[in-house]
């Protein structure tokens, strides 16, 4: 079964990224660098980027790298160096809580492996037409106008609350 | 997947196997040499040029005209010592240039230079990819670019680096809005992001008058567009007057300073790399990219190889020649700003300019559609964008009031 799927180049890629991806996951805490703990994360939003490229979603991916790696990370990292700039690994980063962490990410990857399955496990992707801007805009300004306003106002006022807690004259 | 690389012709056979793996091989390589001598020649052209304004010789032992002193100078770098500082984060000291250079070149890959031409029995365009998403492509490369100045800021591990690193991202990332913004003025006319097909729609017809072809570039309808696109674009490849990175009276060599040899020239590289790829960027939405008058088509034909191939390259090569001359003529005239003013500028005005400009394409283009004139609508949506900013402008405490507020 698994020898048939990875003769589809699409299937063998995206084991690929999503060993990378994990990989990266895991450094990222287990780093004690917090810089590098950034650095792996963009591994790990890249190959989110890539694996939506090979599921022919070519607008979200690119979203993805414009607004998680170009803005997201980027303002983490000039929030690092505007702060402190530690250019040493901090031992303080890593504590006994281990044990303890196991329980939330486990019951987070329970929740979001039975939703993904359950929502999409009977979905195929269609690999010859990828979906199309055109279809993904038209789809968001016409059939959910609504929410992605909504979205938008949240956005203004956590921009106008960041503004009122930085600035409190 | 060969639909995500879409419109070119050369992908629709079957898979990429075989000549057609070559023929990309090809394009990618073929693309990267021309890059890499282009900007080895904008190197020499720009001391020359520079030197020619300011009454000096500039370079002028290695070849003729000094036109190998960049070969020399890349040598020179070659081989000479790279000293890592003891403080630095290796690992990252090492990846930070090639992060810089890496979105410059990619940049690079969506730019249509020609028309069709045929490899191997196969047609392709003459460009590396012809990506349906390509505008999204060159802004995620873009945003992409800050990484290369910011980690080797941080990875030398020393003071005046990460000040000039943290001052450059900053910049980036003020200017970043404005440059997409710039784009967005285009895309909203062309309706589509693929850039070969943006190309396509500025097309040059024979027939008609200059004036007429030239209103077809987007530069005419969405001329303020073009303004902010060049000036976000000149402070996105840290160009003078917006070269804060390397301010060196007040930050040694900026995020360069620990770097030596080689990885020192590969930023300077992808600096120069960037603006020729930012010049080609803004021939390809604003100036036509590779269209043109043909040459003599009741001779040589509309589409042999004179006026197929060569005429378009030319074209595409002399429009961004005028650009990269342009920015050398900056460099060579305009002092540099002050950093206020350049945090000034971009936040106070260009964006709010930006905004004003992709509002009133909306209203022109919304009010076309609906069979108004163009010149009634243009003046209807800057009238109404007008007012809203006179009024924002009123609620805004003026520069008197709050001095300190301002730095």
């Amino acid at each position: 079964m698994l020898g048939a799927q990875l003769l589809v180049a699409e299937n063998a890629f995206f084991y690929v990224i999503a060993a990378v991806m994990a990989y990266g996951a895991i450094r990222v805490v287990t780093t004690n660098n917090i810089v590098h703990a950034a650095l792996y994360l963009v591994v790990v939003l890249a190959g989110g980027a890539a694996q939506y490229l090979l599921l022919g979603q070519e607008f979200v991916a690119w979203v993805q790298v414009i607004v998680y790696i170009g803005a997201v990370i980027v303002l983490f990292l000039f929030g690092i160096m505007l702060t402190r700039a530690p250019m040493k690994a901090e031992e303080k980063l890593t504590n006994d809580l281990r044990g303890a962490a196991l329980i939330p990410t486990g019951l987070l990857a329970a929740i979001l492996a039975t939703l993904c399955l359950d929502a999409f496990s009977d979905k195929t992707v269609d690999l010859v037409s990828p979906i199309r801007t055109k279809a993904v805009t038209s789809a968001i300004f016409r059939g959910y106008l609504v929410p992605f306003e909504v979205v938008g106002v949240l956005l203004l006022g956590a921009l106008i609350g960041a503004v009122v807690l930085a600035r409190r004259d | 997947m060969n639909a995500l690389f879409a419109a070119d012709p050369l992908f629709n056979g079957d898979g990429l196997w075989g000549s057609i793996f070559v023929v990309v091989l090809l394009k990618v390589v073929i693309a990267f040499v021309v890059l890499l001598v282009s900007v080895m020649l904008y190197i020499w052209g720009m001391r020359k040029w520079i030197a020619d304004m300011q009454n000096r010789t500039g370079p002028a032992n290695a070849g003729p005209f000094g036109i190998l002193q960049t070969l020399a100078d890349g040598i020179k770098l070659f081989f000479k010592e790279q000293s890592i500082p003891s403080s630095a984060d290796k690992p990252i000291f090492r990846l930070a240039p090639y992060l810089s250079i890496l979105p410059a070149f990619l940049m690079f890959c969506v730019i249509p230079v020609g028309g069709k031409i045929n490899v191997l029995g196969h047609e392709t365009y003459l460009q590396v990819v012809d990506l349906p998403i390509g505008a999204m492509f060159i802004l995620g490369c873009s945003g992409i670019a800050v990484y290369g100045v910011m980690l080797a800021g941080w990875s030398s591990g020393s003071k005046y680096p990460l000040l000039g690193s943290v001052r450059a991202s900053a910049q980036m990332l003020s200017y970043e809005a404005a440059f997409g913004l710039g784009i967005l003025s285009v895309l909203m006319r062309a309706g589509t992001m693929s850039t070969r097909e943006i190309v396509n729609q500025q097309s040059w017809t024979n027939t008609d008058g200059i004036l007429q072809n030239l209103s077809n570039f987007y530069v005419v309808p969405a001329a303020l567009g073009f303004v902010i696109f060049i000036i976000a674009a000149i402070a996105e490849t840290n160009h003078p007057p917006f070269d804060f990175v390397e301010a060196e009276q007040e930050l040694v060599g900026g995020f360069v300073t620990e770097y030596s040899g080689i990885r020192f020239a590969i930023f300077f590289l992808a600096e120069f790399m960037n603006i020729i790829t930012m010049s080609a960027v803004a021939v390809t939405l604003f100036l036509g990219g590779p269209n043109g008058p043909m040459f003599m088509p009741a001779r040589f034909g509309q589409s042999g190889w004179v006026n197929g191939t060569v005429v378009p390259i030319l074209w595409f090569v002399g429009k961004v020649l005028l650009l990269t001359f342009g920015t050398v003529w900056l460099r060579a005239s305009v002092p540099r700003l002050r950093y206020d003013q350049l945090m000034a500028f971009g936040w106070k005005w260009l964006i709010e300019l930006a905004v004003l400009w992709v509002l009133v394409t909306a209203g022109i283009l919304v009010l076309g559609d609906r069979g108004w004139n163009p010149a009634a609508a243009g003046v209807l949506s800057f009238g109404i964008a007008g007012a809203a900013y006179g009024l924002l402008y009123l609620c805004m405490p003026k520069s008197g009031e709050t001095v300190e507020e301002f730095r």
